[in-house]
């Protein structure tokens, strides 16, 4: 099906299952532990051996040998691949560091060796005997003093103008320069990367965490030169991605090459203190916003310049991304500018760009409200646009920012915030309020599913779509159920195998619209398989319903239309140039409360508040769950997450769970979101947009924000350690 | 009052103090630590009783009660997050007790009694925490979840127990069943998808209703 008129009314609009507070369907499984994960295929007639990763100790340079005596002696060892025993290996299209084969260390814990034995400990044991000669090299590891040799990226959009930026900076009455860090941050999910690869011959079958099933398919294929339909994928439960589960990673290379070795299926899951410099983060960034405005407030100039780095052949963090879209101004321009880093590979992290773009932006806002006088709320808007600034023949599809911020406004009781920065006391608590409006692009990707309905009048989705927490089981089988008229426990799907259609997968909050308007699709499909099986012609009278489908006065249960052999359907959906011609993105404002200890300088967060205007809300538990979690991980990037380089050495130091803090328990309040009515007919039939991004994007400057609020303290530098405020805190009494 | 001088330590000493604690917790050299004794592998008979069903196992020495469930037992609804006693995911009773897994070697617990989550509730039959999980959407991804749920189920114990925390402010009086107290004990438990919130009334409304 193709998608390229703007949705009209279409069954999913009953919204008698779509839009409903369903529970998920995989929540009694993950509850009781019976959902099963990738370390976690069990067949008894199976004899797994395990394999145990080494990584390397330096971050640049060349291994010289590898001696692996030692370790193949050790008891229960079954096999040792090295990375310069199997020689190069061709990298897949999505990974920018190699992930194993040949000699050259791109970074430190880059993969260069595997071990297998018959038990973990043994395997363990083993791989701390391998002896490594390295000749290392000097690398470059500190953003701010390579910032300077950073160069306009070849890929993509590095640069945008509109208007004249300088002219009108120069001859604004307000004006604001001011220049914002972002550090190296990590995904940190709680499912380390898994893999159990076992052959069958020459064909391989790889249970795994993956968000993109296709793309591991296809780059693991590459990267081991055979053929990619000899790849079996399968993922239908990932304890967490974040985008650290995009791209094929080491942990499956090493599996299928130690399974080859020891002629026996092989499980490898990374350690988690290799998380952190194996794998991928989020790149820090060093941001610089000028922001030029007349006396009342409107925005005439505004400009966002950006830094990160990354290996050669990477790409910038896109920091910049959401000044080009959010706020009005008829002078602008934005510019990244990428430095070579020998740091492990920087990527995407749950809203690439727009995370640490509106960790900056945000708190610019708040610092030229305060310049002008204005309400942090009035100021954004003031300039709120409804046409994309830097083109503006093009509108937004839909756009209600400025109903977020007032809505929210509304029942945060944003009226009560003190106008005087570290005026409001409570005890010991220096208490403050914030604001950060919340934007994210809404991408939308080609998405297939396979449709079956039995004699049962079971209806069975199949598609290779992931659920990384995102509930994608849940919304999946409620469109299902809605265009097939069926309740949603005659609905069953079959997620994350490569042996079903090709799906959207999970990332840049694309894949909830995208997956389920492929349902959709094949659904349609189906239902015009069910009218002509039983030779209703006219398709406009058509009900699917309660089971049945009726016609005229004629109704047949779903399962005597599916009759014995069961009728099965199959579609794609795929996106024509409504995203060209209208902007599509998804807004919200964050409002929070903090309290700053006063001695201490200690921040408390007391109450969260997020309004989101992102589409139909496909079920507003999961989309509520995405937006607290968002917010939750928002608050961390606020205050504490920090992947601290060493740059001596060149790796992150802080590499595993109690060094590298994020939120826990005790530091998240309640939190309340409220979704407002919407539908957004360009984004696809489905008329919903993505959510699980947005929820991140402008919490952390609301933190920051309200931080300023309570204590007078700007800080620009993120996380914002009590540190960072103590010196400028009042003077105890 | 204290004489001044005694604790005339400023902010920024100690600042200084634990921002090199903190370093000192991520060097590298640590990873490898526990694995040097490669001929090491001698077993053990040990013999425990998991889900009330009394097994008996050889195990490396060096197998962790996680490891014991999962690999040994396939029971792997109790989670590895971290196998350093990060995060929680690894969640179990012991006798009663709420403990880390994977921070416990598996021979140390001859004889002792062994609670999972598998043994708290199964799918169509849950226990009424797992059961407020599912109303409450207290996980997303649910990989931290059998840690969670049974690490609630413990904690609440602990409160009607009279075990106090850091949050408790009056520890002659019965501890109570708070939200603070609820977030303080549950610290231990890391979910990366953020479904803290959620968590908490689900906690609650147990409580509640066990109350
Ligand atoms: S796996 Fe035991 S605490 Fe993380
Ligand atoms: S549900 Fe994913 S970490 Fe808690």
């Amino acid at each position: 099906m193709r998608f390229d008129t703007p949705a009209t009314t279409n069954p999913i609009d009953q919204l008698k299952i779509v839009g409903q507070p369903i529970h998920r369907i995989d929540g009694p499984l993950k509850t009781a532990g019976k959902a099963v994960y990738a370390y976690e295929w069990h067949d008894p007639n199976t004899p797994y051996a395990y394999g145990y990763i080494v990584g390397s100790a330096i971050a640049k340079g060349r291994i010289r040998s590898i001696d692996v005596t030692a370790a193949k002696n050790a008891p229960g060892v079954l096999a040792v691949v090295t990375t310069d025993g199997v020689g190069e290996l061709k990298k897949g299209k999505y990974n920018t560091a190699k992930l194993f084969g040949g000699t050259e260390v791109q970074h430190y814990h880059q993969a260069i060796a595997v071990v297998a034995a018959e038990t973990f400990e043994e395997a363990r044991a083993a791989a701390s005997l391998v002896k490594v000669h390295y000749a290392e090299e000097k690398g470059v590891f500190d953003l701010a003093a390579a910032r300077d040799t950073a160069v306009k990226p070849d890929d993509g959009e590095p640069d945008s103008a509109a208007g004249d930026f300088n002219a009108a900076f120069e001859t604004a009455p307000v004006k604001l320069d001011q220049t914002y860090t972002t550090p190296d941050q990590s995904h940190a999910m709680m499912e380390p990367h898994a893999s159990i690869a076992a052959w069958s011959g020459d064909e391989l079958t790889v249970w795994t965490s993956s968000q993109m099933i296709d793309w591991w398919r296809t780059d693991l294929a590459t990267t081991l030169g055979i053929d990619k339909e000899k790849v079996h994928i399968m993922s239908p439960f990932i304890g967490g991605g974040f985008g650290v589960k995009l791209f094929l990673r080491a942990d499956a290379v090493l599996a299928a090459l130690a399974a080859r070795e020891a002629k026996r299926p092989v499980k490898v899951a990374l350690p988690r203190p290799f998380l952190m410099n194996n794998t991928t983060h989020r790149p820090a960034t060093i941001q610089r916003i000028r922001i030029g405005a007349g006396r009342h407030g409107r925005i005439t100039a505004i400009a966002h310049e950006s830094w990160s780095g990354d290996l050669p052949g990477g790409g910038p963090e896109v920091a910049v991304q959401q000044t080009r879209l959010l706020y009005a101004g008829e002078n602008r321009m934005t510019a990244m500018r990428l430095a070579t880093l020998d740091l492990p590979e920087g990527n995407a992290m749950r809203a690439p760009g727009e995370a640490p773009g509106m960790m900056a932006l945000e708190i610019a806002i708040d610092e030229m409200a305060e310049r002008l006088g204005l309400d942090p709320v009035e100021f954004r808007t003031i300039n709120d646009t409804q046409v994309d600034p830097e083109k503006p023949e093009r509108p937004f599809s839909h756009r209600d920012l400025v109903g977020c911020l007032r809505t929210g406004a509304q029942r945060f009781g944003w009226k009560d915030r003190s106008k005087r920065p570290g005026s409001r006391r409570d005890g010991d608590w220096l208490v403050g309020m914030g604001v950060g409006s919340a934007f994210r692009n809404n991408l939308v990707v080609p998405s297939g599913a396979r449709v079956r309905l039995d004699r049962g009048g079971v209806v069975t989705v199949e598609t290779d779509m992931t659920d990384i927490g995102t509930g994608s089981y849940t919304i999946i089988a409620q469109t299902a159920a809605e265009m097939l008229g069926v309740p949603v426990d005659k609905v069953a799907v079959s997620l994350g195998d490569s042996r079903f259609p090709v799906s959207s997968g999970s990332g840049g909050q694309f894949g909830g619209n995208s997956s389920t308007a492929g349902v959709y699709a094949a659904c349609v499909k189906l239902r015009e398989a069910v009218a002509q099986k039983l030779g209703f012609n006219n398709a406009d009278d058509v009900i699917f319903a309660d089971g049945e489908v009726r016609s005229g006065d004629r109704r047949i249960t779903l399962a005597e239309a599916a009759g014995d052999e069961g009728l099965v359907a199959e579609d794609r959906i795929e996106f024509g140039k409504l995203t060209e011609t209208h902007q599509q993105s998804t807004f919200g404002a964050h409002f929070v409360e903090v309290g700053v200890d006063v001695a201490t300088g200690e921040t408390r967060l007391r109450r969260m508040l997020a309004v989101c205007a992102a589409g139909r809300i496909l079920n507003p538990i999961t989309a509520r769950s995405q937006v607290i979690g968002a917010m939750t991980m928002g608050v961390g990037a606020a205050l504490s997450e920090d992947l601290v380089v060493d740059k001596a050495r060149g790796f992150f130091v802080n590499h595993d769970l109690a060094a590298y803090e994020v939120p826990v328990h005790a530091d998240i309040p309640h939190q309340e979101v409220i979704f407002l009515d919407e539908t957004d007919p360009m984004s696809s039939p489905m008329k919903a947009k993505g959510i699980a991004e947005l929820g991140l994007c402008g919490v952390a400057a609301a933190v920051a924000n309200a931080i300023y609020n309570a204590t007078g303290v700007r800080v620009r530098d993120y996380p914002i350690t009590l540190d960072k405020l103590i010196n400028g805190l009042p003077e105890l009494s | 009052m204290q004489s001044p001088g005694a604790l005339e330590i400023s902010r920024r000493d100690l600042l200084v103090a634990s921002a090199a604690t903190v370093t000192v917790a991520g060097a590298p050299s640590l990873a490898h630590s526990q694995t040097n004794t490669p001929e090491a592998s001698t077993g053990t008979n040990v013999s425990f009783t998991v889900n009330g069903e009394r097994l008996e196992l050889e195990l490396d020495n060096r197998t962790t009660l996680l490891d014991a469930l999962r690999e040994h037992l396939y029971l792997t609804g109790t989670k590895k997050g971290c196998d350093h006693g990060q995060c929680g995911a690894c969640t179990v009773l012991v006798d009663g007790r709420r403990i880390n897994a994977c921070l416990t070697l598996a021979v140390m617990h001859e004889g002792g009694s062994i609670t999972t989550i598998e043994g708290l509730g199964q799918p169509g039959n849950l226990h009424p925490m797992q059961a407020a999980f599912v109303e409450h959407d207290g996980f997303q991804c649910g990989y931290c979840t059998p840690g969670q749920i049974c690490s609630s189920v413990a904690m609440l114990e602990e409160i009607s127990a009279n075990i106090p925390s850091h949050v408790t402010d009056d520890l002659m009086a019965p501890a109570e069943i708070t939200a603070a107290e609820i977030r303080e004990r549950m610290s231990g438990n890391i979910c990366r998808c953020g479904a803290y919130s959620n968590i908490v009334e689900a906690i609650t409304e147990v409580a509640g209703r066990k109350t």
